[in-house]
Parts: structure tokens; C-alpha cells; sequence
């Protein structure tokens, strides 16, 4: 990115279009994008899959599973798990979106200095 | 045991009025908090007596469908770590408004999301001191305490939280109470298990067959609540205002500035996130605990729906346990009260006064407006007090209060989600849509709640006063949940709102300013040095 002479005098304002046009701040606008879109449409749809069920499909959801416990509540103990494991899979990617984000600041910051 | 909790709090409290000066200290106990302190803090300020005493009463008394209350709490938090703790870390300073400010018109924009910080507020507030009621009118049976006296009692105390302590003092009176609460739901589960010999197949066996009345019941039947024909657009409703109220909800987005940074704010979603879904699957024990041991009968008889978990705690842990689980409760109600002020005052101090009525912009450099402020935020928290204690002095024990908050929660899912989201993620976004989006959601929510079964309805002779209908007519809207209606009206007004206005010529950079910000944290509201 070509350097800004005028903001090196301090406290220069962040170099906001640097960063936005910068390949890697655009590959990390992806990255996101690709998880965060399924996985959210994901649990939205596992979570109303529970009300729905539950409302329009009620023979279905009291079958009973283990023992006496039903369908329904097994269903909605589910829903506990499948939250543990979205966020422990968004905790993961986040961890490397920071990364990239460091790395942006880092290349847009060299560049300025120059 | 109740005393010690007040006293290690005030201490709390003294601790941390030394400690507070300037602003950012005073709204964001200076960004220092730490990730897993803030978390157990969001858990302590989520877990309000709505979800201790409403749910473990819902459950209690209707079965499975209060366990969807459960379910839809702990959800929500997913849409909160996913899309909105990150950049309204990066991108605020201290309210809510901050993030839609950033790109819009200031004015207009914080007035009106400050209007529906507080009526978000209010409703919350509500649910809290009516549970509070209860709770007094129970435990002091007889001891010379009145429901007035002990309503005027917890608001002082929490006044005195937030005025003197500030975020800081908040922050840790949340922590202290949410460790108390595990604790007691662990223990308090762990005496229910005791109970059916520690086998979750007799427990879950007496579920099936509760006695309610002459009938037995099988509790894990669905649409014990809500019934049909709406009962299943009821249920999908609800979950719709939990999931997307849950990211809307004032008094929890603050927390995520009491951070230094996105990823610490993002560590403390995680943190919270663990221990609210232990809470949450625990109030399976407590409400069918409740339901199995005690019985529908003889909870009414003896406080009401509100009180299942503590009548329990009573019938398995005598006297002392009692006491003690309704100190917890009685604390968690004073510290999510204390959340809940000291959010509507910084909303009101810092958009209402500091940014609408000085119109302080932000290179003004004032000495002096920092300091108003935070007076400004003191003095509300002060009025804030009061009106809610007389609220709740009106309102008296009537309603169910996991209820109360699920109306809460269909407003900032309404109002303030729409509006959040499109301000993150659409370039074209105009102040003019946050306006109409803010005031279509509020409007509707709140209109539909007016005219829904919970206020509307023809009560026969036979029923007492206290629990009669506010309107003797016909509910107009079927429906006792108004998000599915209201969300997508709130999202429909932002939506056109942004269409019938002209873009601005600064819209474009401002957003990929806003963009670059709340990606990478550049330029974001740093920790105060030690």
C-alpha cells in the first residue's frame, strides 16, 4: 500500500482505506464470512427445529426414547451439546481470525513507516 | 446469612468507590476486567431471579414447556459470541448507541435507542422487584418486615452500589452472587437426586407421573403451557424473542466494555456461556424437583408459582437451607437490579446528556463534560431507584416472572437486534433506518403486549383481584409472545427506513472505517493504565 506522508506526524489517525483494501483484511472478511454464516443458519435452524417439533409434531416428539424420558426432552438436552460445540468451534477459528488480523495491522503499519 | 452478603458487598462497594474516578472508570471499571471475571459477571447478571425462581416455577407447574426457557437462554448466547460481542467491543465506548452512532447521525440515532435501553430496562426491573416481592412477603412471614419495607430496602442498597461503586463494584457484587448461585442450584439439585436414591430413571419415572389434582400428569409432555391452537406459534415466538433479545439486551452488552479488548470480550462469552448452560440444565432438577416432591397444590398454598425452588430447598434442607437459598435468591435479584441501573443510567448520562442534549463531539476535549457526566449517570441511578421501587410497590406479586422477562426480551429482540445487526453488516444502512427500526420494533412489541392474552382477557367473579386482567375484553392478538410479529416488523421498518432515505456522502468511508475497527480492534476504546 502506498505510504501516507502526512500521517506519520503523531498521533497519526489509523490508515482506515489501507487497511480495508489490503488483501489479507479482505481474506479475513472471507474467512469469516465462511464460518460465521453456516455455522449461525446452523444453530438457528437446529434450535427452532425444537419448537417446531414440538408444536406441530407432538406424537412424534413424545415417543418415549430411554426409559420414560421422551423425545422431546431428549431433543431439547441436545440443544445444550450442539451450543458447547459451536462455540468451541468458533473459539478455534477465532483464534486464527485474530491472527490474520494482526498480521493486516502489522503490514499496514510497516508500509506507513516507510 | 443474607446480612453477611450485604456486608461483603458494601464492602466490595467502599473498595471500589476508592478505587473509581473519571468516565471510563466509573462506566467500564476502566476496561481492566478480566476475561473469566467478566464471564462469571455476564452469567451473574443473565441469571436473574426469572431464571432461579421463574423458570424452576414454570417447570413446576407446566412441565416441559418451561424447560424451553432454559433451552432458549442458553441459545441465545450463540448469536451473542458469533455476530455482536467482537465488534461492539471494538467499535463502542459505553453504551449500545455507541455502535450505531459510529456510522450515523449521533442524535437522533442515541436518543431513541436510549428510549428503548430504558423501557428494555424497565420491563427487566419490573420482573426482578416483583420477584423480590414475593420472596420477602414468604421469608419475613410474621417477623414484622413489610413487602414495602423490604422492596425500599434492596433499591436503596442498590442505589447505593452504583452510585458510590459504579461499574467496578457492579461487576464484583455480580461475580460474588453468581458463584453463590451455582453453588446453591448444585446443591440444591444434588439434594433432589438424593431424594429419588441418585437414579435419573426413578426420578425421570416420577416425572412422568405428577399428580395434579385427581389426574396424573406426565410432565414431559409439551403444550402443558401453551396450548393449542396458537400454542405452537407461542413457543416458536418465544424462542425467536430468547435468541434475538439475548444480543439486544442492554445491561449485558455493557459488560463487553468492561473488557481491554474483542478477544478478552469473546473469552468472557465462553466463560459465561459455560456456566449459564450448567445452570441452565440444572433447572431441570429444580422444577421438576419441585413438581415430583412438593406438588402444584402445595406450592400455591404456600407463596406461589414464583416460589418452587424455595419451598423445595425447604422441603429437602429444613430451615437453614431454606434461609439460605432464599438469601441467594433475595442477592441475585439485588445484584441483576444493580446491572440493570447502572446500564439505564450510563445510557442516559452518556447518549441522552452527554451526546443529545451537550452534543459533545468527540474532539471536543472538555475536561469538564467527563465529570457532569458521570454525575448525571449518579443522579439517574438515584431516580431510577426510586421510580422502580414504586413500580414495584404498585405492582405487587401477580405475575410470573420468567414471564415478565420474556415480554423484556421480545422488545430488545424487536427494537434494538434489527437495527444492531444491519448497523455491523450493511454498508447502505441510514440513520433514518435506525430511527424507524428502534421505534417500529418498540412500538409493535409493545402494542401487541397490550393487546395480548397476559393483559387482556374477561376474568368471571370468581377470580381475585390481584390476578385479574388489566383490560376486561377480548385479547385482540392470540398470541402471549409478540416476537414473531414484532422482530420482523422491527427489522422491516429498519429496512425501509433505509430505502426511503438518501445515503449520505460520508456513509461509505465511515463504514469502512466502522468495518476495519470491528474487525481488528484499530482504533478501539483502550484499557485505562494501571
Amino acid at each position: 500500500m502506498p505510504a501516507k506522508t502526512k500521517m506519520q506526524s503523531l498521533p497519526a489517525p489509523p490508515d482506515w482505506r489501507g487497511v480495508a483494501s489490503h488483501p489479507e483484511f479482505k481474506a479475513l472478511m472471507a474467512a469469516k464470512v465462511r464460518f460465521v454464516v453456516p455455522a449461525t443458519v446452523f444453530f438457528m435452524v437446529y434450535y427452532f427445529a425444537l419448537p417446531v417439533l414440538v408444536g406441530y409434531a407432538p406424537g412424534l416428539m413424545n415417543r418415549q426414547i430411554i426409559g420414560p424420558v421422551n423425545l422431546a426432552y431428549l431433543f431439547a438436552l441436545s440443544q445444550f451439546f450442539m451450543v458447547g460445540i459451536v462455540a468451541w468451534l468458533y473459539m478455534r477459528a477465532a483464534a486464527r481470525f485474530d491472527r490474520m488480523a494482526q498480521s493486516v495491522l502489522k503490514q499496514v503499519k510497516g508500509d506507513q513507516i516507510q | 446469612m443474607f446480612l453477611v452478603f450485604i456486608a461483603i458487598t458494601l464492602v466490595i462497594t467502599g473498595w471500589a468507590a476508592r478505587q473509581s474516578s473519571g468516565a471510563s472508570a466509573f462506566f467500564a471499571a476502566g476496561r481492566r476486567i478480566t476475561g473469566w471475571q467478566n464471564g462469571v459477571a455476564v452469567a451473574g447478571d443473565y441469571m436473574s431471579a426469572a431464571s432461579f425462581l421463574g423458570i424452576a416455577g414454570i417447570i413446576a407447574f407446566q412441565g416441559y414447556d418451561g424447560f424451553m426457557y432454559s433451552v432458549g437462554f442458553l441459545v441465545a448466547y450463540l448469536t451473542v459470541l458469533l455476530i455482536v460481542a467482537e465488534p461492539l467491543r471494538n467499535a463502542g465506548k459505553f453504551t449500545m448507541a455507541d455502535i450505531l452512532a459510529y456510522r450515523l447521525s449521533p442524535r437522533p440515532v442515541r436518543a431513541m435507542a436510549a428510549l428503548s435501553t430504558l423501557t428494555v430496562s424497565t420491563f427487566y426491573m419490573i420482573a426482578q422487584m416483583v420477584g423480590a416481592g414475593t420472596l420477602v412477603a414468604l421469608l419475613l412471614k410474621g417477623s414484622g418486615i413489610t413487602y414495602n419495607a423490604a422492596v425500599a430496602m434492596v433499591g436503596i442498597l442498590m442505589v447505593a452500589y452504583v452510585v458510590f461503586g459504579g461499574m467496578l463494584a457492579t461487576t464484583w457484587v455480580q461475580i460474588v452472587k453468581a458463584v453463590l448461585l451455582i453453588a446453591g442450584t448444585c446443591l440444591l439439585s444434588v439434594l433432589v437426586l438424593a431424594h429419588f436414591h441418585f437414579s435419573l430413571a426413578e426420578f425421570f419415572s416420577a416425572v412422568t407421573q405428577v399428580k395434579d389434582g385427581a389426574k396424573v400428569v406426565n410432565f414431559l409432555t409439551p403444550g402443558l403451557r401453551y396450548k393449542p391452537p396458537y400454542g405452537a406459534l407461542d413457543l416458536v415466538s418465544l424462542g425467536l424473542a430468547l435468541v434475538l433479545g439475548t444480543a439486544g439486551l442492554p445491561h449485558i452488552l455493557v459488560r463487553f466494555y468492561t473488557v481491554p479488548d474483542a478477544k478478552t470480550a469473546r473469552i468472557s462469552v465462553a466463560w459465561a456461556m459455560g456456566i449459564i448452560g450448567v445452570f441452565y440444565i440444572m433447572t431441570t432438577f429444580l422444577g421438576f424437583g419441585a413438581a415430583t416432591i412438593l406438588g402444584k397444590a402445595f406450592i400455591g398454598k404456600n407463596g406461589g408459582i414464583n416460589m418452587s425452588a424455595p419451598l423445595l430447598a425447604r422441603a429437602l434442607g429444613g430451615d437453614i437451607f431454606f434461609a439460605f437459598i432464599s438469601s441467594i435468591a433475595f442477592a441475585t435479584i439485588l445484584a441483576v437490579v444493580a446491572g440493570l441501573t447502572i446500564s439505564a443510567s450510563t445510557s442516559f448520562a452518556h447518549d441522552v446528556y452527554e451526546n443529545v442534549i451537550h452534543h459533545a463531539r468527540p474532539k471536543d476535549g472538555r475536561p469538564q463534560s467527563a465529570k457532569q457526566t458521570v454525575l448525571v449517570a449518579r443522579i439517574t441511578a438515584c431516580v431510577v431507584g426510586a421510580v422502580s421501587i414504586a413500580i414495584a410497590i404498585i405492582l405487587g406479586p401477580t405475575f410470573n416472572v420468567a414471564f415478565l422477562v420474556g415480554l423484556a426480551f421480545a422488545v430488545a429482540a424487536s427494537a434494538n437486534l434489527p437495527v444492531i445487526l444491519m448497523s455491523i453488516f450493511w454498508r447502505r444502512f441510514t440513520t433514518q433506518g435506525a430511527v424507524t427500526g428502534l421505534a417500529t420494533g418498540l412500538i409493535s412489541s409493545l402494542a401487541l403486549i397490550i393487546i395480548s392474552p397476559s393483559i387482556m382477557g374477561i376474568d368471571g367473579p370468581a377470580v381475585a383481584a390481584a390476578a385479574r386482567h388489566l383490560i376486561q375484553a377480548k385479547a385482540l392478538f392470540p398470541l402471549e409472545n409478540p416476537g414473531i410479529v414484532s422482530i420482523p416488523l422491527g427489522f422491516l421498518g429498519a429496512f425501509i427506513g433505509t430505502l426511503a432515505s438518501r445515503v449520505s456522502e460520508d456513509s461509505a468511508p465511515k463504514f469502512t472505517q466502522f468495518e476495519v475497527r470491528a474487525n481488528t480492534g484499530l482504533g478501539s476504546e483502550e484499557a485505562l493504565a494501571q
